[in-house]
């Protein structure tokens, strides 16, 4: 009996990888994507990045520029992410089972949040682009959105995870809805909600690169010019900024996660 | 009249699966009554029935002369007010301080608004510290919960119940999760209470010899059933190996002495 289940669960896992390795085959093959030949394309990518994308004396003078943009969207990450996350604190107690209200605010909160996640980031800034046009509000709004749906589903896992018992228990010394949320589901949760803020300001600074390219604005609107006119000294100043300000911003992170956990 | 009746309480998750049947029974003010009986046999849920913690399906239950399941939202919160709860679990905030825990017993008390900011009076203040006092980790009041042992964090629950100045406090196999000692303790504190406060106390327990100890009497609940009424002294072998079933009962004494 325990033999035969070892057998089949063996036989399962080889039929599983022959077929992954039959449907990275079939895809190769639809998309004409030639394995060989992209491996010997890297070596000429590299020439060119490493003789193109080299900074200047005369990229440098760009700096207060750029510094000025990298400014910009940083902040801008920040403050669509902090708005977002009070709304989505708002959205993630009506949507947790432990603290829902009840179950139609719960199932609209959940439906708001699934929406504005699985659409992406990018075409959430196409869209915006064309009902609010070409400037710095679209940006925020598409980070907006996306970080709303990621940090509600987060914040009712934190909640269901942390809450359980204590919510029970001042129900039945007679506490209030807002006392039990503010007293023992938001300071339970608190430390978990803010590590996923951090990690979603994080992520926003690198989407907001890209927003940028899309909505023109910030710095992805700089690097999207100086790429357009083929300015790549600059293009290379402009992406080294960016992950330098990223990996500042991790550390940043890092520290205060350590201080609050 | 007694402090706390119950009529012809019955109550299902699922229809056709009765976890409570016809229970009834009453209690006197100053009682301290065991609820026995094995895992499933509806004690938690008819326990979370009496502050309608869980809805009460069928029959009704009377508190102080106010029929629990026919109160609103305002009514129903001067009910549980009244009624203090501990669990097996604790069900602490973990991450908050001892003191803290302590005063949400007082939210009953208080507005929303009141609670929300935190605004305790001197008096309320002074009570949480006597009480931690005489449960005995007064020198814990600023650690966060999460940092004391399974037993000191019962205490804080024991006292969390007993600022609310409840005329009852229902005790949900208060001493499952904890070693012997700590056992042995909290039970001793919630008899002390009993006696030294007259609050009426009623404790989940599934040790037949802790209940016998502790209780003035024990009621014994078999699949959703009262199948014993009665002091404790009356509780012979007979009716324990009825309530849990010959084989289990020996088992559970065995587990006990040991």
């Amino acid at each position: 009996m325990n033999e035969t289940v070892l057998k089949k669960r063996k036989f399962q896992m080889t039929m599983l990888f022959l077929g992954v390795i039959v449907l990275t085959y079939l895809s190769a093959w639809v998309t004409d994507y030639g394995f060989v030949s992209s491996l010997e394309a890297v070596p000429g990518a590299m020439l060119w990045m490493a003789s193109n994308l080299l900074v200047n004396g005369e990229a440098l003078g760009k700096l207060p520029d750029i510094m000025e943009k990298l400014l910009e969207t940083v902040f801008m990450s920040i403050a669509a992410t902090t708005i977002a996350a009070a709304l989505s604190l708002f959205l993630a107690i009506m949507g947790s089972k432990t603290t829902m209200v009840n179950r139609a605010f719960g199932a609209v909160s959940r439906f708001v949040a699934s929406l504005s996640r699985n659409i992406p980031v990018v075409a959430w800034s196409l869209i915006l682009l064309l009902s609010f046009g070409q400037n710095s509000v679209t940006g925020f709004l598409a980070l907006f959105v996306g970080t709303v749906g990621f940090l509600t589903r987060a914040f009712i896992e934190t909640i269901d995870e942390a809450a359980l018992g204590s919510v029970e228990a001042l129900r039945a010394t007679g506490a209030t809805y807002w006392q039990i949320v503010s007293k023992a589901v938001v300071p339970q949760g608190l430390p978990q909600m803010v590590s996923w803020v951090l990690f979603m300001i994080e992520t926003n600074i690198r989407s907001a690169t890209l927003v940028g390219i899309l909505t023109g604005t910030g710095i992805g609107y700089m690097f999207d010019m100086y790429y357009k006119t083929m300015n790549y000294e600059v293009v290379a100043l402009i992406t080294i900024t960016i992950v330098l300000a990223v990996i500042l911003i991790e550390l940043l992170s890092t520290r205060i996660r350590k201080v609050i956990l | 009249m007694p402090l706390l009746e119950v009529n012809g309480l019955s109550k299902s998750y699922q229809p056709g699966n009765p976890i409570l049947k016809d229970v009834s029974f009453s209690v006197e003010e100053g009682e301290f009554v065991a609820v026995i009986g094995p895992s499933g046999a509806g004690k938690s849920t008819m326990l979370r029935c009496l502050n309608r913690m869980v809805d009460i399906g069928e029959g009704q239950v009377f508190f102080d002369g106010k029929d629990v399941g026919a109160q609103n939202k305002r009514g129903l919160r001067d009910v549980r007010k009244n009624i203090g709860m501990v669990f097996q679990h604790y069900n602490l905030v973990p991450r908050l301080t001892v003191i803290e825990n302590v005063l949400h017993g007082r939210f009953g008390y208080k507005s929303t608004l009141q609670g929300v900011l935190g605004r305790f009076t001197e008096a309320e203040k002074r009570k949480a510290f006597e009480l931690l006092e005489k449960l005995g980790i007064a020198e814990h009041a600023y650690k966060r919960c999460d940092q004391l042992s399974g037993g000191q964090q019962q205490r804080v629950g024991i006292c969390r119940a007993l600022i609310q100045d409840p005329k009852i406090i229902l005790c949900d196999e208060p001493i499952a999760s904890l070693d012997p000692n700590s056992s042995k303790v909290i039970m001793d504190h919630l008899k002390t209470i009993s006696i030294e406060f007259g609050i009426t106390c009623i404790v989940n327990l599934h040790q037949v010899d802790v209940a016998k100890d502790y209780a003035n009497r024990i009621i014994g609940l078999k699949k959703g059933e009262v199948v014993f009424d009665g002091p404790s002294l009356l509780l012979t072998p007979q009716f324990t190996d009825e309530i849990y079933g010959m084989k289990t009962a020996v088992e559970t004494r065995e587990l006990i002495t040991v």
